[in-house]
C-alpha cells in the first residue's frame, strides 16, 4: 500500500468523481455560511432555479459586521448601519427560505464561524470543510481539510454541496523541541510565517508537526491552523490524536454511542504513513520563539519582543526595502525603535485567532489584580457566546471588567472592523487578531499582532512589552 | 459568465507585492448585497485622498492609464481574505486580465469565476512589461487565453514581450466557453447521490430548523 500524507488519505476519502484532465469533485462535509460573502451566492441559487441540496451540512452565523455593544445587541440601543441591517437580515431570510439553521445575533449559540463549529463538535478529523472565509483553515486543527472559498464558490457548495478541486502541494512544517516558557501558539504562527513569507504556502496545504505542536491544547492548534492562509497556503492541519478526541468528546453535535467509538477509530488512521513524502519540508526550532510582534503590515513582518523594528540596512535587497519604507510610513515608524518606546492607544483581543476561552483564561492570568493603563482603550471580544458565558461563569469577566477592559458582546469586530469598532486614523493598537494589513483594523490605523498575553501585558502597561516580566509563572 | 477570449489594450501597473484583498476592495465596500457596482470602490484607500477627491499619484487615476483592460502587478496579488467583491470590483473597473510574477490561491480561483484571466509570468518577464508601461503608457498589451499568449510590443530601445503561459485547462475552457460549472457539477448528480449513500454515519449533521 503506498504510504499515504493526511491530506491524500482525506482526498481519497471525497473524490465523488475523477476524470483525466478535470478536476476532481470533492465531497464537503460542512458548510458554513456568514452574512458577508453570501448573499450573492443565495440570490444565484434563486435565479438559477436551483435549491440548497443539503441544508442539514449548512450552518450560517452571523458574525462579520454584528455590532458587539450589549446594548444594540439586546435591542436598547439601535443598529446604526443600515447597509449591515440589511445584509443580516438577508441572511435570516435566506436561510429561513432554504430551510438552514442559523445563530443570529443575540443567539446563545451565535458567534464567529471558525469558533462555533469546533465548540459545537461540528468540526471533526477527516471531514472536508468549506467557508467563504479566509481563515477556514482554523479547522484544521481537528484533523480536517478546511479551506476558504469565495462566493462563487459557496454558490457551487450550496447547489451541489461539493466542489471542483485539484489536489494542493504539500507542505510539512517541523517544529522540533517544546516552546519555551512564556511563548504561546501565537508567538509560534507568527514566527512560521516570518521564516515562509506570506506567500510561502501558496498552492500548498500545511502539515504542523513535531513535540511542540503536539504539546499544543486544541485552542492554541486553532491559532496555530487559522494563520495559515497568513502564509498563503491553501489550508493547514494538525493530525487528529488523543487530545483532538478529549476535545470533542461530549460536544453537543459530536457523535455519540457506537458512532464515537467508530469515529475514534476511523479518526486514528488520520496520519501521515511513515515513508510518505511531502512537496517541501521546512525545520523551525521551537527554542528560536520568544513573545512576537509584528511592526509592519504584512503578518510575516515580525521581530521577537527583546528586538527592535528593522531598518533599511536589513533588508535583503532593493524591493524589499521599498516594500519595508511603505510600511514604516504607514505604521508611523522610522526604523530601529524598541517597542517599549512606541506610544499605544488601544488593545483589542478577540477575533477566530484568538477568541477562545483559554485566550480569555491567559489575559486574566496577566491582568488580575491590575489596572488597564491610562489613556488605553482596552477591548475584550469573546470569539462566542458560549465563550463569552464560559467566561463570565469562571470570573474572567469579572477580573476584566475590574481591570477596566469593555467586555463586549460576540463578533469578528475589531479583526476587520466592518462593524463600528474600528481604529481611527493614526491610532496604535495591539492586537490579538490576524491580519496587519493597511487599514485593515480602521482606516490609517496601525496594527501589532501579538499573543492574547501580550496585548494583556500592553493594555495595563500602556507598552508593547515583554509579557514573561508580568506572568506570575515564568 | 461571458466567453473570453483575447484581451487587447492598454495596461495599468501597480508596482507592488503581496498586495492583499483589503486594498483591491475595502472592507466598508462589502456591505452591498449585489455583485456589481464594486468598480468604483477598487483600491479605494489608495485611489482617493482624504477629501473623497482622485489621488493624482495613484496609477489607475492618471490620464495615461485610462480605459486600461490589463493590470500588471507584483508578486502574491490577491493575498488575505477570500472576498469575491475584489475581483468584482476590478472586473467592474474594466480589468479583464491581471498579469503578475505570482497569485493568492483563492483570489486566483475567484478571478476564474468572474472572468479575469489571471496570468502568471516570470519576474523579469513582469517587470519588462513595467518597464514597457513607463516607457510608453500607451503601449498594447494582449493576453490571448486561446493560444496562451502574452505580446507586448518593443518600445524604442527596450525589448518587447511574447511569451506563453501556463493556466489551469479547466480554468480555461469556462473561460473561453463562458461556462457554468455549476451546471457542469450538475450534470454528475448521479454521482454526487451515489457518493453520499457511501458516508460514514458519524460525519457531522446539523439540526435544520
Amino acid at each position: 500500500m503506498t504510504a499515504k500524507t493526511i491530506v491524500e488519505k482525506i482526498w481519497d476519502q471525497h473524490v465523488v468523481r475523477s476524470a483525466e484532465g478535470e478536476p476532481d469533485l470533492l465531497y464537503v462535509d460542512l458548510h458554513l455560511v456568514h452574512e458577508v460573502t453570501s448573499p450573492q451566492a443565495f440570490d444565484g441559487i434563486r435565479q438559477a432555479g436551483r435549491t440548497v441540496r443539503r441544508p442539514d451540512l449548512t450552518l450560517a452565523t452571523m458574525d462579520h459586521n454584528v455590532p458587539t455593544d450589549p446594548r444594540q445587541v439586546r435591542g436598547e440601543l439601535p443598529l446604526q448601519d443600515e447597509l449591515s441591517v440589511a445584509q443580516m437580515e438577508a441572511l435570516r431570510r435566506n436561510c429561513e427560505e432554504f430551510g438552514i439553521r442559523l445563530f443570529q445575533m443575540g443567539s446563545r449559540n451565535q458567534g464567529i464561524v471558525h469558533i462555533i463549529g469546533p465548540e459545537l463538535g461540528l468540526t471533526q478529523p477527516g471531514a472536508v470543510i468549506v467557508c467563504g472565509d479566509s481563515h477556514t483553515a482554523t479547522h484544521g486543527a481537528f484533523g480536517s481539510l478546511a479551506f476558504g472559498i469565495g462566493t462563487s464558490e459557496v454558490e457551487h457548495v450550496l447547489a451541489t454541496q461539493t466542489l471542483p478541486q485539484r489536489l494542493p502541494r504539500s507542505l510539512a512544517i517541523e517544529v522540533a523541541g517544546p516552546l519555551p516558557a512564556g511563548t504561546t501558539a501565537k508567538d509560534l504562527i507568527l514566527h512560521i510565517l516570518s521564516v515562509i513569507g506570506v506567500d510561502g504556502g501558496v498552492g500548498h496545504v500545511i502539515e504542523y508537526r513535531g513535540e511542540a505542536i503536539r504539546d499544543l491544547s486544541m485552542e492554541g492548534r486553532m491559532t496555530i491552523c487559522n494563520m495559515s492562509i497568513e502564509g498563503g497556503a491553501r489550508a493547514g492541519l494538525i493530525a487528529p490524536d488523543e487530545t483532538t478526541f478529549a476535545y470533542l468528546k461530549d460536544r453537543p453535535y459530536a457523535p455519540k454511542g457506537d458512532d464515537w467509538d467508530a469515529a475514534v477509530e476511523a479518526w486514528r488512521g488520520l496520519v501521515t504513513d511513515e515513508g510518505a513524502s511531502f512537496d517541501r519540508t521546512v525545520h523551525i526550532t521551537a527554542a528560536d520563539v520568544a513573545p512576537t510582534v509584528t511592526w509592519g503590515t504584512t503578518p510575516a513582518q515580525s521581530v521577537r519582543i527583546h528586538e527592535r523594528v528593522p531598518t533599511l540596512d536589513d533588508a535583503p535587497d532593493e524591493g524589499t526595502a521599498r516594500q519595508w519604507q511603505r510600511a514604516f510610513d504607514y505604521m508611523g515608524l522610522q526604523g530601529g525603535e524598541a517597542f517599549g518606546d512606541l506610544h499605544l492607544d488601544k488593545v483589542f483581543i478577540g477575533s477566530c485567532t484568538n477568541g477562545r476561552i483559554e485566550d480569555l483564561r491567559a489575559v486574566a492570568e496577566v491582568v488580575q489584580g491590575q489596572r488597564v493603563a491610562d489613556g488605553i482603550q482596552a477591548m475584550v471580544v469573546p470569539g462566542s457566546g458560549l465563550v463569552k458565558a464560559a467566561a463570565e461563569a469562571e470570573g474572567i469577566a469579572e477580573v476584566l471588567i475590574e481591570a477596566g477592559f469593555d467586555w463586549r458582546e460576540p463578533g469578528c469586530s475589531m479583526c476587520l472592523g466592518m462593524n463600528p469598532d474600528q481604529l481611527a486614523p493614526g491610532e496604535r493598537a495591539a492586537s490579538t487578531s490576524n491580519r496587519n494589513f493597511e487599514g485593515r483594523q480602521g482606516f490609517k490605523g496601525r496594527t501589532h499582532l501579538v499573543s492574547p498575553a501580550m496585548a494583556a501585558a500592553a493594555a495595563i502597561t500602556g507598552r508593547i512589552v515583554d509579557v514573561r516580566e508580568h506572568l506570575p509563572s515564568v | 459568465m461571458q466567453p473570453v477570449s483575447a484581451i487587447r489594450g492598454r495596461a495599468c501597473p501597480i508596482d507592488s507585492n503581496d498586495v492583499d484583498t483589503d486594498q483591491i476592495i475595502p472592507k466598508q465596500y462589502l456591505k452591498r448585497v449585489e455583485r456589481t457596482g464594486f468598480g468604483p470602490f477598487a483600491f479605494a484607500e489608495w485611489r482617493y485622498l482624504d477629501d473623497g477627491s482622485p489621488n493624482p499619484d495613484f496609477a489607475m487615476n492618471r490620464p495615461e492609464h485610462a480605459g486600461a483592460n490589463v493590470l500588471v502587478a507584483g508578486r502574491n496579488f490577491g493575498c488575505g481574505s477570500s472576498r469575491e467583491h475584489a475581483p468584482w470590483a476590478l472586473e467592474d473597473a474594466g480589468f479583464q486580465a491581471i498579469v503578475a510574477p505570482s497569485f493568492a490561491d483563492i483570489f486566483r480561483t475567484n478571478c476564474g469565476k468572474v472572468g479575469v484571466v489571471c496570468v502568471a509570468l516570470d519576474d523579469e518577464v513582469v517587470q519588462r512589461l513595467f518597464d514597457l508601461i513607463a516607457a510608453d503608457p500607451g503601449v498594447e498589451v494582449t493576453v490571448d487565453l486561446e493560444a496562451q499568449r502574452v505580446h507586448a510590443p518593443a518600445v524604442s530601445e527596450l525589448e518587447g514581450v511574447d511569451v506563453t503561459f501556463d493556466i489551469d485547462p479547466h480554468t480555461r475552457h469556462c473561460l473561453l466557453n463562458g461556462l457554468d460549472d455549476i451546471g457542469m457539477t450538475l450534470e454528475h448528480e448521479d454521482a454526487i447521490t451515489t457518493y453520499e449513500a457511501t458516508r460514514p454515519s458519524y460525519t457531522p449533521l446539523v439540526p435544520t430548523p
